[in-house]
């Protein structure tokens, strides 16, 4: 079953398999989420939302629904 | 100033481009404008190793040629269009050593545009120091450029640079990254052709960007729209497919040039500093007790300081006065046009001081946390986490806060932003409400601990970011977003800030105010100048002569016969005449006449209400003389009914109306210089005035 980037609790890792939203993926995969890529999320934020991921070795943060477009393998 | 050579500043946001820039040029910088739009263009000037002087341009940071916000979209108007008259010679891209991969995307698409490049790769000691080995020489032959590793912090490799700019070549001569043309080979090839553009990247960002550049004419974009639509062009799927090819591109380049440690990177520094800054419980504690420390600050550090620059104005004021000779021309000058200067630069103190801690919490990563941390709050009631900036900004002065609306990308949550800030109590509001408090609420505590007229205060504060919340999430409603709000956002490692950096902000954001908001304050008092200085028909005039009759000269001192005679000029003036005429549309809020001459010169600057009412009042004008206009002002009786003009609900209906209505010429112009479109500050003055109405109408039946 393939997982969401939304869906990974802190410190889980997951590698990027495709994106649902094609407007969507165009940025991030510009900020290096790339399919391939190896994603760690390192923080959820005091309220729940948005969310810190590690990828390509820096941290980018976006919010839940941004990150239920990304698919992991 | 003239320039042998024009250089360019390329790179991603947090690459130490800014720092780099301030290294290169010193002091010797300035601030423009491009040409069109409202974007900053900074400017500086480097003397090269061979003598010549090279112009350094600060292009905003950006992750790709395709422009997220209205900065962004500068940087690929300035490097593409040849008739830009900001065209570079020569573009220096920093890249941050530490994040190669993502930082090299921007260098080939601006690569593929065939301007001579060359890369500054900056950050090489924290590069070092995690243990990462990059081959310098072999990434400059694979790409054919030159390449300069630097540390722009500790001024490492800076004078490399400098020669490598001096020798760089005329010519384009990298290598081209990717196959471009494949991404949409018939498209490039007729814009190319019916364009006579002679570079297919160029062509390509042509189809992406046609409808925002702005040096494309109409007939242009709408043949590329045509064109697009022959060969089915999609463009976020090009964008895609290009940032995909990109990607390949550069790991292969950094397959064998870049290498990572193999051990496992232990917990990095900043994730442990995040675990007690963005922590659930700590983190708001710890915000708020900064933003307190900020507020405590930009009122006390900044006191002395304004004291200073007020008396010095004063100092000046007297002096012309006395060495010019008396007449409506010296009047002017002195009255009218330095009064109104002084308005404006006791400012400085505090918008420097704001803007140093919004630098420092900016450079050492902070403010990306906080913004991360109350997105979700903001989001509720149509605003953003990077709203957050602006907001805490307000509390000190609205115009600094609304140019620094602009990090927002979304248009909806900027224009809401910018549409509530002034709602928030500034400073210019503090003297108001101070005068109103001290005269109708007690002086005493409550419950042992809290000051009544510090809680009323407390009170006013309060009331202002909820009415900003209530207001966001009204337009949040009304408004129809035109972009689709995201949120994907570097969070920077924290670094200690660049003390230099720190300093440069103070300076340019004092400087820019000055200018931007001076013209407008200065032109407006020149008008109420005129306004309050003379008066329709022959009463006006005959003032000065009525008193120099003995009843008046035997039984009162020169100064109390000055006072009486500025007193009667104002109400006869046309400012006085104003305030009669708009009297009655103020009697439901409680104001009289005299009231509504201090609302009507308030609408240049809120604090003018002070001087106003001591003009009024005929006590003397300046601050430390408060106590007086207090004491008229507490003493003043209605004519018609003998109460006191004064009452807690006249107060407090008239703090209300400062709290809402846009009284502050300098927002609005800055408003409009963010917005480019008069209709904002329209809206903005309107809804403002209606509230102030409202709200006053309500608190002075309510407590009537």
């Amino acid at each position: 079953m393939d997982m969401k980037l939304s869906q990974l609790a802190v410190g889980e890792k997951g590698i990027v398999k495709e994106f649902t939203d094609l407007e969507m993926s165009v940025k991030l995969m510009e900020m290096g989420c790339l399919p391939g890529e190896e994603i760690r999320v390192d923080r959820i934020a005091p309220m729940g939302d948005p969310i810190a991921i590690n990828v390509s070795g820096y941290q980018l943060s976006l919010r839940k629904r941004e990150a239920s477009t990304i698919i992991l393998q | 100033m003239k320039a042998d050579i024009r250089v360019a500043l390329v790179g991603n946001p947090n690459t130490g481009k800014s720092t780099l820039f301030n290294v290169l040029t010193g002091l010797n910088q300035k601030i423009g404008n491009f040409p069109g739009v409202t974007v900053d263009k900074k400017i500086g000037y480097c003397q090269l190793p061979d003598g010549r002087r090279a112009e350094i341009i600060d292009l905003p940071g950006t992750y790709s040629l395709y422009p997220k916000s209205q900065d962004e979209s500068i940087v690929f108007s300035v490097l593409a269009d040849e008739s830009n008259s900001s065209r570079p010679d020569l573009v220096v891209v920093i890249l941050d050593a530490s994040n190669l991969k993502r930082n090299l995307l921007l260098y080939t698409q601006v690569a593929d545009l065939k301007i001579p490049v060359i890369i500054a790769l900056n950050m090489m000691d924290l590069a070092n120091k995690a243990g990462t080995e990059i081959d310098v020489d072999l990434i400059a032959k694979k790409l054919g450029v030159a390449v300069i590793p630097i540390a722009a912090r500790k001024l490492v490799g800076i004078d490399s640079l400098k020669l490598a700019i001096a020798y760089a070549n005329k010519v384009a001569f990298q290598e081209p990254s990717i196959d471009v043309e494949a991404i949409a080979p018939e498209l490039i090839e007729s814009i190319s052709r019916e364009l006579q553009i002679d570079n297919p990247y160029f062509a390509l960002q042509l189809a992406h960007q046609h409808e925002t550049i702005k040096f494309l004419s109409p007939q242009q974009s709408d043949r590329i729209e045509e064109l697009e639509k022959e060969h089915s062009f999609h463009s976020q799927k090009a964008q895609g497919t290009e940032t995909i090819a990109r990607y390949a591109f550069i790991n292969e380049l950094l397959y064998d040039t870049v290498k990572q440690p193999a051990t496992a990177q232990d917990e990095t520094h900043s994730n442990k500093i995040d675990k007690v800054l963005t922590h659930k419980i700590f983190g708001f504690i710890l915000f708020f007790a900064i933003l307190l420390f900020m507020f405590q600050a930009i009122s006390s550090w900044s006191a002395y300081p304004m004291e200073l620059i007020s008396d010095a104005f004063v100092w000046v004021q007297d002096t012309l006065h006395h060495v010019l000779p008396n007449g409506p021309l010296t009047s002017l000058l002195v009255d009218g046009v330095i009064a109104g200067l002084s308005g404006v630069m006791v400012f400085i103190p505090q918008i420097a001081i704001l803007f140093a801690f919004i630098s420092i919490l900016e450079d050492t990563g902070y403010m990306a946390r906080v913004t991360f941390m109350m997105d979700k709050l903001m989001r509720k009631v149509g605003l953003n986490g990077k709203s957050v900036v602006p907001l805490i900004g307000g509390f000190a002065c609205a115009v600094p806060s609304i140019m620094s609306t602009r990090t927002i990308e979304n248009w909806k949550d900027r224009i809401i932003t910018i549409m509530v800030t002034p709602l928030v109590t500034c400073s210019a509001r503090l003297p108001v409400y101070t005068l109103l408090i001290a005269l109708v609420v007690p002086n005493r505590n409550v419950w042992w601990l809290f000051n009544l007229q510090g809680l009323a205060l407390t009170a006013m504060y309060v009331f202002s970011l909820i009415s900003a919340v209530v207001v966001a999430w009204v337009f949040k409603i009304i408004l129809k977003g035109r972009e689709r709000g995201y949120f994907i956002m570097e969070l920077p490692v924290y670094r200690m800030p660049r003390w230099n950096n720190v300093l440069y902000s103070m300076y340019e954001r004092a400087k820019t105010f000055v200018f931007q908001a001076g013209k407008v304050i200065i032109a407006v008092s020149v008008i109420l100048w005129v306004l309050a200085s003379y008066g329709p028909g022959k009463r006006y005039e005959q003032i000065d002569q009525n008193y120099k009759r003995p009843q008046y000269t035997k039984p009162l001192s020169p100064q109390d016969i000055n006072l009486a005679i500025s007193s009667e000029k104002l109400e006869n003036s046309y400012a006085g005449v104003l305030g009669h005429v708009i009297e009655p549309a103020i009697r439901p809020l409680g104001f009289d006449w005299k009231i509504g001459i201090a609302l009507i010169t308030s609408f240049a600057a809120r604090e003018v209400f002070v001087g106003t009412m001591a003009t009024i009042y005929s006590a003397n004008g300046s601050t430390e003389e408060m106590q007086s206009v207090q004491e008229k002002m507490h003493n003043a009786k209605n004519t018609q009914t003998g109460q006191p003009v004064f009452t807690l609900a006249v107060a407090f209906s008239l703090m209300m109306f400062y709290a809402f209505a846009m009284q502050c010429a300098s927002t609005v112009a800055v408003v409009y210089r963010e917005t480019k479109d008069w209709r904002w500050p329209a809206i903005q003055f309107a809804y403002m005035a209606v509230l102030a109405y409202a709200a006053s109408f309500i608190t002075y039946h309510l407590l009537r």
